[in-house]
């Protein structure tokens, strides 16, 4: 098991730099110029190129880039060039928040999805396989953005029940988890969660009623197995697919709130993201998109390993 | 009263619902006032601050203060020039690239040290000066592209305050008042680090921060202590939202979060109206155009009769209309109610019949179009609605004989192209280029655009507008501390500049804003920058 581990933490990183390499070359092919984040926009062609000296923007594409990563690799990325502040410090708090509402998005949608699955899987081709098949492929297929400004709409300026918008009463500097503040936290999870619902939805009762229909479950039945001993036994069996499908989904909702957080004002990494690409501010967007990279690249490592544990026939693969 | 399940559930939840911020509900008895900006971040509070007018608007002149300010008192008037922190100002009649300018007595910053024209040298320094001590590369950025005349700033002693320049510029007081005052003794406080500087800001402005968190909110206090009685604020506190998004603005009036926001959209402000919120108005300088090219053998806009022809094909009421009201219609760089508008003697209007005359006149028709390819944003910073505007006035001025066709481009990209110029690869051979232009003083309205020493890249001359009366007004405007003599040279450009339709004139916007009944006593200046002080929230 150690040396499997040793050797899936060194391929991981050859992609990590890989991901770096790409999302610098990245920024720097979108149109525009990140000079513009630092001057007003009729500011005079000297102080344009004073600021772009200042800023070592003036400096050969691969030169930056061995500069960049330099600092990357001990920690440092950089400093945002539209406010001028530290990129990490940033970041740290933009994870943090992405995070708190990325693991109740997916707790929602995961608990859900594996409950409409199994159910969808037991009572095959019934109104309520129909139902739960129908709401998963909604999940899917409802735009997030949509869904949130529905929701806002709904709940927030019709009934006045919910914010419409923020991290709580304090900001996410004062979050805490009581309903003061988990009440800004319910309508961007609820939106943020229909899609990983939909796909756990359709991935449990895929795998599940193939389960059923195996050899193992009839001798389970025949040896007298009641029907919580069988759920304990297809679940077991269920899990490495599960699992893996749920690690990807974690890691989408991670990187892919950006428009779900835009919708709530809600400062995560998506919100971050969305102001930096508009100011193209490049070391915000360069080390927002490796920090997410790398996030998924340990996410799926994480959910390999608990696979292989859950089932050593992985590891012997 | 029946009790159902429904009921308990929504009972539940109502119950439940109490205010979105305790601190808020609990605001002391002036009110606070809770404004959703378009901005993604809180501007810096460091003194010359980002986010263009935006942050000038809400951090530079709450927190902070400048020497010479606009007067915000009126909303229907354009603003003009008033002392602020500077009592008065002279150029130097010996020498003319020597300004003094005379420090207010008895002003202190909001950490209690006196501000005086020591400190306002030590400012100039913070910007100009790179081997200070207290050199800021950020607030540079910011703020030197607005004095670029400026040499050395240098007190004489504590009431006075010299200036020089490196050429006669009669138009400094506009970019001084662009300039900022942050305090030296804080930044000495706070270990000379602009970064811990934005955590404890002090400025001498009628607010003071105490809570800067970037991307969320900034909450700010009332200077009791302010020293013009004029502008002291009404209300307690001033929280400042960043809320790019404006559905999530506009949710976040209607949902009680915030008791005004910035620039509703238009699709939304007459159901904001319906639900009993203000929607408030006013004229200030901000237009949009087309910038045309005049340097491209091939640009059709070298032909002034097809200028005045474009001009008179826009039907500007019909756009208005779709914008719901929130813009004028275009009739020069400026608003007809300004001092520096003229009295052009081609009047811009909705004609297309005079349009198709001056087209056939200049060998164009319906069978044979005159034919352009033009720069267009799909958003952007003060576009308004760019799309629909464009598709507008793409039929308008098809049915009198002009194709048009849009190359539409990210706002980032287009903003290179026009500080590249019409001529620069960026532009794509495009002869006309959608951008809506700040026109608050002669430089920004008039000769940033059309003297041909600023042609691009040099300056913003986008078209390459050689014209010698025009390049005589700049050089007069440079040169002429007379502000009466100074308003009649800017007549005589703007004139000229109508009058030789030299750009496709559409909108003057007019600044909306939404804001909850409960916010009174807003006077909407007609001008960029607004006075907040007047405002008490019930």
């Amino acid at each position: 098991m150690l040396l499997y581990l040793v050797r899936r933490i060194l391929y991981a990183v050859p992609i990590a730099l890989a991901v770096g390499l790409v999302c610098f070359m990245l920024v720097q092919i979108a149109p525009g110029d990140p000079i513009n984040a630092i001057v007003p926009a009729d500011a005079p062609q000297e102080v344009v190129e004073q600021v772009r000296r200042d800023y070592g923007l003036d400096k050969p594409l691969p030169i930056q880039f061995g500069l960049w990563i330099s600092r990357v690799v001990q920690g440092d990325l950089g400093r945002s060039l539209a406010t001028g502040r530290p990129v990490t410090a940033d970041l740290v708090s933009a994870v943090g928040n992405t995070l708190t509402l990325a693991l109740v998005a997916a707790a929602i949608g995961f608990v859900m999805g594996t409950i409409l699955g199994t159910v969808a899987a037991v009572f095959r081709g019934s109104v309520i396989d129909k139902a739960a098949v129908g709401l998963a492929a909604a999940g899917v297929s409802i735009p997030h953005y949509w869904l949130g400004m529905v929701l806002v709409v709904l709940f927030s300026v019709t009934l006045n029940w919910l914010p419409a918008m923020g991290a709580g009463p304090g900001g996410s500097g004062d979050w805490r988890w009581d309903w003061e503040h988990v009440r800004f936290l319910v309508l961007p999870a609820l939106t943020l969660s229909v899609i990983p619902m939909g796909i756990v939805t359709r991935t449990v009762r895929g795998v599940v009623m193939e389960l059923l229909n195996q050899d193992f479950v009839t001798t389970l039945r025949g040896k007298g197995l009641r029907r919580g001993g069988i759920a304990l036994h297809v679940v077991k069996n269920a899990a490495p697919s599960v699992l893996a499908v749920m690690g990807l989904q974690l890691g989408y909702l991670m990187g892919g709130s950006i428009l779900v957080e835009t919708v709530f004002s809600w400062p995560g990494t998506g919100f971050l993201l969305n102001s930096a690409i508009f100011q193209r501010d490049l070391p915000v967007l360069q080390g927002t998109i490796l920090v997410l990279a790398i996030f998924f690249v340990v996410l799926n490592l994480a959910v390999d390993l608990v696979q292989t544990a859950l089932d050593p026939r992985i590891r012997r693969a | 009263m029946r009790t159902t399940r429904r009921s308990l559930i929504a009972g539940g939840f109502a119950g439940a619902a109490l205010p979105w911020d305790m601190a808020l509900a609990q605001a002391p008895a002036g009110g606070t006032l809770r404004i959703g900006m378009t901005a993604a971040a809180v501007p810096l509070p460091n003194g010359q601050t980002d986010q263009g007018g935006e942050g000038q608007r809400f951090v530079a002149y709450t927190v902070f203060d400048s020497l010479v300010f606009w007067d915000l008192s009126r909303a229907d008037a354009p603003s003009r020039l008033v002392p602020n922190l500077a009592a008065e100002w002279k150029a130097d009649p010996a020498d003319s690239k020597r300004w003094l300018f005379t420090i207010r007595e008895g002003v202190k910053f909001h950490d209690g040290s006196p501000f005086d024209a020591h400190a306002a040298q030590w400012n100039f320094e913070k910007l100009l000066d790179s081997s200070a001590p207290h050199f800021d590369p950020r607030q540079a950025a910011q703020g030197r592209s607005r004095i670029p005349s400026v040499v050395k700033a240098t007190a004489l002693d504590a009431r006075t305050l010299e200036v020089r320049t490196s050429e006669v510029d009669a138009l400094l007081p506009y970019g001084i008042a662009w300039i900022v005052m942050s305090s030296p003794a804080q930044w000495e406080k706070v270990g000379r680090s602009w970064d811990a500087f934005l955590n404890a800001p002090s400025g001498t402005g009628p607010f003071r921060m105490t809570e800067f968190v970037q991307r969320e909110r900034g909450v700010m206090v009332a200077n009791k202590e302010y020293w013009n009685p004029a502008r002291r604020p009404k209300v307690e506190r001033l929280v400042l939202l960043p809320l790019p998004e404006a559905n999530t603005r506009a949710a976040a009036l209607r949902a009680g979060q915030v008791d005004w926001i910035e620039a509703p959209a238009p699709d939304v402000t007459a159901s904001l109206r319906g639900a009993r919120f203000n929607v408030v108005t006013n004229e200030y300088p901000h237009n949009w155009v087309w910038h045309l090219d005049f340097t491209s053998p091939s640009s059709i806009w070298r032909d002034v009769r097809v200028r005045r022809a474009a001009n008179l094909a826009v039907d500007r009421d019909g756009i208005a209309g779709m914008m719901d009201g929130q813009m004028l219609p275009g009739v020069g760089l400026l608003t007809p109610s300004s001092p520096w508008f003229g009295k052009p003697s081609f009047k811009i209007r909705h004609d297309p019949a005079e349009a198709r005359r001056l087209l056939a006149e200049a060998g164009f028709g319906p069978r044979n179009p005159a034919r352009t390819k033009v720069m267009i944003p799909g958003q952007g910073s003060g576009m308004m609605q760019p799309l629909p505007m464009n598709e507008a006035i793409q039929e308008n001025l098809r049915e009198v004989g002009i194709a048009v066709e849009y190359e539409v481009m990210e706002w980032n990209a287009l903003v290179n192209a026009w500080r590249a110029g019409s001529r620069d690869p960026l532009s794509r051979g495009v002869h006309a280029l959608n951008y809506s232009y700040f026109s608050q003083d002669p430089f920004t309205a008039l000769i940033r655009h059309v003297d041909s020493n600023l042609v691009a890249p040099r300056g913003t001359n986008w078209g390459h507008t050689v014209d010698a009366e025009l390049d005589a007004v700049c050089k007069g405007l440079r040169e002429t501390f007379d502000p009466a003599a100074q308003d009649a040279l800017m007549a005589r450009g703007h004139q000229r500049i109508v009058d030789e339709a030299m750009f496709l004139f559409v909108a003057h916007d007019l600044n909306a804003r939404a804001m909850s009944p409960r916010v009174r006593g807003f006077v909407q200046a007609r001008n960029w920058f607004q006075d907040f002080g007047t405002v008490t929230v019930a």
